[in-house]
């Protein structure tokens, strides 16, 4: 099924009056994977993070205009930010396993969402961990502590993490910025299956990602969106000169 | 003048091994001397029976429960207090004047010598409030008086935990509440350990603040009421009214035992508990 799962509208981000996001206009297709690219500081993460409200946790947070997730408003006063992180899971740059196991890193969100019972967790732990692209390589060691990991390791256990939370939404702030290019392969073709029951957005400093694993790819430079569209168009065709820039690798 | 950086680097590192053998040998020097001089009394009938005749003989017993009594009521009212207030500056409010003042009173009680806990605690405990020369007041004035270090250890350990783990916590859909009990404490919990151990430490050791507020009673206390005397305050009675000097000793012998076994345990455990999160 296809049509617009997060709408965004006017939407504006400031930190103690400095503005990051810029009257923002972008639609979110279901079950596609949009690419964002853009040079750094050109608001991509910021953007994510306006999606979960982890913006909230910033002092001197503000916003203008509006996010609608399923047609719902997410910054309405109503609205239970909790259940909102659990449905837009969201995996960051740098993999930060919790000093504790692996099995107990994936249960976490599960424990927190109020879980119990050994027998559900482990399920919950395998399938994450299988459907992360992990389970083969640590079945065997799943009391280990997730920081003994290696870096790929550690960033697909952060994927699998969330999908035991059993969100709708996957964001991805350039989980592959920091790993060699095996890891980033695996992670890439874990994205792709996921992409079956997930709406993913990625956000990454590597364009040659984005026309890889992208449906449609989004152009951020300084805060506002330079143009969005179908990823191979905005690769041979984009329809503004900045894009063609930034593609070509004259700034950023 | 000038030095060569070999001769230099040599002169610094004599001049910092001096140092710190002074440091450790006074410290063995006082454990040593202590033990060297409380050892002979020691004996289990030392350690279980109560003082008789004024403590020039008999043991100690009702001074060790006095001791335990008081130590535990302290950290059981000040633990709480502190480390909650700890995660209420850290987690709960934002960087301001209110935190401010909130951490300079604090400060401020940390440098209070402590006969004037005493002195206070006698006048608001053991008058004001009626609560007489007891347990009580005793532990009232203690928490009051480890209040500071808890406070300040516990926000150190609690700052100290690297803040993408609550980041991370509340992308995964945990409550403010959760984050703090599930992700921040276990990571802080060595630190604050560390805070609570110190108070232990000095709660046991304290005597100005013990004796206007808990009394110097010999009787083996049966309620929170009751007036009881610690082994810091035996030891002081004992020998700055030359009752028993060997007595005193052995008192103090047990003290510095005690302590000593208080922080290897703790050593032992923390280090368990590192291995098992990390």
């Amino acid at each position: 099924m296809s049509g617009v799962a997060i709408e965004v509208r006017g939407f504006s981000q400031y930190f103690g009056g400095v503005r990051k996001i810029n009257a923002l206009d972008l639609d979110v297709h279901r079950n596609e994977i949009l690419g964002i690219i853009g040079p750094a500081r050109s608001g991509k993460s910021t953007f994510l993070c306006a999606l979960n409200r982890l913006n909230d946790l910033v002092r001197g947070s503000r916003h203008e205009g509006t996010i609608a997730v399923d047609g719902r408003d997410i910054y309405a006063p109503d609205v239970d930010v909790v259940e909102l992180r659990r449905r837009l899971g969201m995996v960051f740059a740098t993999p930060v396993p919790l000093p504790r196991s692996i099995f107990e890193n994936v249960a976490f969100g599960a424990r927190r969402a109020g879980v119990r019972g050994r027998a559900r967790l482990e399920d919950i732990v395998r399938d994450s961990l299988e459907n992360g692209g992990l389970w083969e390589e640590v079945k065997d060691r799943l009391g280990t502590s997730g920081q003994k990991l290696s870096g790929g390791q550690q960033q697909r256990l952060c994927l699998a993490r969330i999908l035991a939370v059993k969100p709708e939404f996957i964001l991805l702030d350039e989980p592959t910025s920091g790993l060699d290019p095996i890891s980033t392969m695996k992670i890439e073709e874990s994205l792709r299956k996921l992409r079956r029951d997930y709406t993913i957005i990625l956000v990454t400093n590597n364009t040659n990602q984005a026309a890889r694993v992208a449906d449609r790819t989004a152009f951020f430079l300084d805060g506002e969106l330079v143009e969005a569209g179908l990823t191979a168009d905005i690769f041979t065709a984009p329809g503004d000169k900045r894009t063609d820039d930034y593609l070509r690798g004259r700034f950023g | 003048m000038t030095v060569s950086p070999r001769a230099e680097q040599t002169v610094v590192r004599i001049v910092l091994w001096t140092l710190t053998v002074i440091t450790v040998a006074i410290l063995v020097y006082i454990i040593a001397f202590v033990l060297r001089k409380g050892i002979p009394a020691l004996s289990w009938d030392f350690l279980s029976k109560n003082p008789v005749d004024m403590g020039k003989g008999g043991g100690i017993f009702s001074t060790v429960v006095g001791t335990i009594a008081l130590t535990a009521g302290a950290i059981l009212i000040a633990a709480p207090l502190g480390i909650g207030t700890a995660i209420y500056l850290t987690e709960y409010t934002w960087e301001g004047p209110a935190t401010r003042v909130i951490r300079f009173g604090a400060e401020c009680l940390a440098g209070i010598p402590s006969i004037i806990f005493g002195l206070f605690g006698f006048i608001l405990f053991v008058t004001k409030l009626k609560f007489g020369w007891s347990i009580l007041s005793g532990s009232l004035t203690l928490a009051f008086m480890i209040l500071p270090t808890i406070i300040r250890t516990s926000e150190e350990a609690i700052k100290s935990v690297p803040p993408v783990y609550r980041t991370v916590s509340f992308s995964l859909g945990s409550t403010k509440w959760q984050t703090v009990t599930r992700v921040v404490l276990p990571s802080a919990l060595p630190g604050i350990m560390t805070g609570v151990i110190l108070s232990v430490g000095r709660s046991i050791g304290e005597t100005a603040a013990v004796i206007f507020t808990a009394g110097s009673a010999l009787r083996l206390p049966t309620s929170l009421f009751s007036s009881s005397r610690t082994m810091s305050v035996h030891f002081y009675i004992l020998a700055r009214e030359g009752i028993s000097m060997s007595n005193a000793y052995g008192t103090a012998a047990i003290l510095i035992i005690a302590i000593l076994g208080i922080n290897v345990l703790t050593y032992y455990l923390m280090n368990r508990f590192i291995k098992k999160y990390s």
